[in-house]
């Protein structure tokens, strides 16, 4: 017998005999119950938690002067660019690595570029967490991880408030084969000490400039 | 039981004082930090009854789901292989490294691949592994064993890892020679030396937190960014899992990435998540990730741990750690004692099963049964249950075997037979009476001969009154 039917026999053979727990309704919350106003404070609240440098506009238009801000405050003449980036969103003057479809760029020029600009697919108040889902303007996963300066763009009407609503609207992505990638402020890491200190392998800084309203 | 059990190891950890203020420093920290982020959910039961309720749904039907999982990373355009045990696990995944002419191969922290003794074989095979998570390159470079699941190099403080990576790192990974002891410096020191490996090592090795059977795809958990940096830059990536990990549905996720977090390093989510589905990203856009993806599912003794249906939720473990924090054995005898990638409480039920009562039989033995384990363990596991039940087994398999004849085994019969025979108990407390005047000081027995010598050191009992309830009864005046 091949190792699969064989494991697969004695698990069968384990499980002869004894019948499945009915599962019982659950009582978690799937859904969120937050005003919009409290939802946005929550979700400024936890990324302050986790050093995340916050900047809040009112509208898109103000996206290029917080940015041309944010890459300067880091000392970057460059950033790393998806090649759906909006071009309402960057910066003059500020020169942007595309990332060209069939031309992607090299591991050693993401990582000799300081930043990187991206927008998001969603955001989870309850826990700070942004999610990429290689949809619009994220481009693919290496472009996130290899810069040092990660800046989000996250709008108002990208929040929810819990995971579960998260893990619900990022169902087709998974059907699509999209990777995800859950970000909860930079990387991070707790094992000298169990004592948490910010900034690892991943981006060591994380911004996230956030539009308000819908 | 091997010649070293529990005891013995135990002994000699709780002779370093260093040791034991390092882990009583760690645990303390990460105990506050867990309740009050497990605390300020207010459906944090909920989560946890339907964590539980999940996981033994999902044991319970366990071949349909694997197979579900198989078809699901197939179409998605992974390669899945099962092994039976350690030996087959290797054998598939050295060769899947040498097939992709792999020098060396990095690794994203995983108990499993250290249950199935992965590191020494590649090397045996001329391929170096380097484990990227901070705490296993630590215990990699020191060339010790973990002492925790989750932050398995905790036995060590920030001066004696500073001691370690000047000894060890890169050189260029330190400017000048000069490192600091703060947490902060020596994060630093490791991202210098390994940025270049994850830019250039083309083949890397995964465990897996969970795996979805409805879409195929497998979920990392992590904080700094190793994980992404192992699953975004080789060419190859190949992901080793128990088959415990599956979970039927995506809705299911929703679940434990609320319970794993909080429950594990204290915080409302982990720094990092990734997502993917066998190598569907790579093909959609060039780069996005490794071009080939293989997935091994391992059973290594865990169809025979559901056989059992008391020690069945032994599998619903989401390898937290939590149960190793609040654990008063753990935090005094600390992780070497166990002796195993799985410490603490859980460890001292999934070890014994996954290795044997030969090697192992001791760990059941190594807790106060307090319950403490079971309170904070996010998907309910009922720890004391199963450590009782698996003594049972431990002295039934005494019994059987040529340590029938053993003292203890002895002394169990004789007090058996005097319990079921009035007269034969009166004798013997008659007996003790009398043979325990030298032991007893004011009133109490603290120190008993050999072979007994080992059971008082820490235990005593009160001296046999002058006169027993029985001979009370027989003397009193009838009432009527």
């Amino acid at each position: 017998m091949n190792a699969r039917d064989a494991i697969l026999a004695n698990i069968r053979s384990a499980l002869a005999g004894s019948t499945p727990p009915v599962l019982p309704p659950f009582a978690y919350r799937r859904a969120g119950e937050m005003t919009g106003e409290e939802l946005r404070a929550r979700f400024l609240d936890r990324l302050a938690d986790y050093n995340v440098h916050i900047v809040r506009l009112r509208n898109e238009a103000e996206i290029p002067a917080a940015l041309a801000d944010r890459l300067a405050a880091n000392g970057a003449t460059r950033y790393v660019a998806p090649a759906d980036l909006p071009s309402a969103w960057r910066p003059a003057g500020v020169e942007a690595l595309e990332e060209v479809d069939g031309a992607p760029l090299s591991h050693a020029q993401l990582e000799a570029t300081p930043s990187v600009v991206t927008g998001c697919a969603l955001a989870v108040a309850e826990t700070g967490t942004v999610v990429l889902d290689a949809g619009s303007h994220q481009g693919r996963r290496a472009l996130t991880l290899l810069p040092d300066h990660h800046v989000c763009v996250v709008f108002e009407h990208q929040l929810v408030e819990t995971i579960p609503e998260a893990l619900q609207n990022l169902i087709g992505a998974v059907r699509d084969g999209r990777p995800l990638t859950f970000f909860s402020g930079p990387s991070a890491t707790a094992d000298i000490e169990f004592d948490r200190v910010v900034g690892v392998h991943g981006p060591r800084r994380l911004d996230v400039l956030f539009v308000q309203g819908d | 039981m091997t010649a070293l059990d529990f005891t013995a190891r135990a002994r000699t950890s709780l002779r370093d004082s260093q040791l034991r203020r390092n882990i009583a420093k760690a645990t303390s920290t990460i105990r506050a930090k867990t309740a009050r982020v497990a605390g300020e959910l207010p459906d944090w039961e909920a989560l946890r009854d339907a964590g539980q309720a999940i996981k033994r749904q999902t044991m319970a039907e366990l071949d349909r789901h694997l197979v579900a999982l198989e078809a699901s990373v197939t179409a998605a355009g992974g390669v899945v292989h099962w092994a039976r045990d350690a030996a087959e696990a290797r054998t598939i995944i050295v060769g899947l490294a040498r097939q992709y002419q792999a020098g060396s191969v990095i690794k994203i922290k995983s108990m499993t691949t250290d249950e199935v003794e992965l590191n020494p074989a590649l090397s045996a095979a001329g391929i170096t592994p380097y484990e990227t998570d901070l705490a296993d390159m630590i215990v990699q470079m020191a060339k010790e064993k973990p002492s925790h699941l989750l932050v398995p190099a905790i036995h060590k403080n920030r001066a004696e890892i500073r001691d370690l990576f000047l000894r060890e790192l890169d050189p260029a990974a330190i400017p000048g020679g000069r490192l600091d002891a703060d947490p902060s410096s020596l994060a630093k020191a490791a991202r210098a030396h390994l940025r270049a490996k994850f830019l250039s090592t083309k083949v890397a090795i995964s465990g897996a937190n969970f795996a979805i059977a409805e879409t195929g795809s497998v979920v990392i958990v992590e904080s700094e960014g190793n994980g992404r940096m192992c699953l975004t830059l080789p060419d190859v990536l190949i992901s080793i899992m128990g088959v415990e990990k599956v979970l039927p549905k995506w809705e299911h996720l929703e679940v434990f990435l609320q319970l794993l977090p909080r429950s594990a390093t204290g915080e409302r989510m982990n720094p990092y998540t990734s997502v993917w589905t066998g190598n569907r990203a790579a093909e959609a856009r060039a780069g996005d990730g490794p071009q080939v993806f293989h997935l091994v599912l391992l059973d290594n003794g865990r169809s025979k741990i559901l056989a059992d249906e008391v020690t069945r939720d032994t599998l619903n473990c989401i390898r937290c750690s939590r149960c190793l924090n609040v654990c008063p054995v753990y935090e005094r005898a600390g992780g070497h004692a166990y002796d195993s990638m799985y410490q603490g409480p859980i460890g001292a039920i999934v070890t014994p099963q996954l290795r044997g009562f030969e090697e192992a039989g001791s760990l059941p033995f190594a807790s106060t049964l307090c319950g403490a384990c079971q309170e904070a363990c996010p998907v309910r596991i009922p720890i004391p249950n199963i450590l009782t039940h698996l003594r049972a087994k431990v002295v039934a398999e005494k019994r059987q075997g040529l340590g029938a004849l053993n003292g203890e085994n002895l002394a169990m019969q004789a007090a058996k037979a005097m319990f079921d025979h009035p007269t034969l108990l009166a004798m013997a407390l008659a007996a003790g009476r009398i043979g325990q005047a030298p032991l007893v000081r004011d009133g109490r027995v603290t120190h008993l001969p050999p072979p007994l010598s080992g059971w008082s050191l820490s235990r005593d009992f009160p001296a046999l009154p002058p006169e027993s309830f029985r001979d009370w009864w027989a003397k009193r005046e009838p009432r009527s």
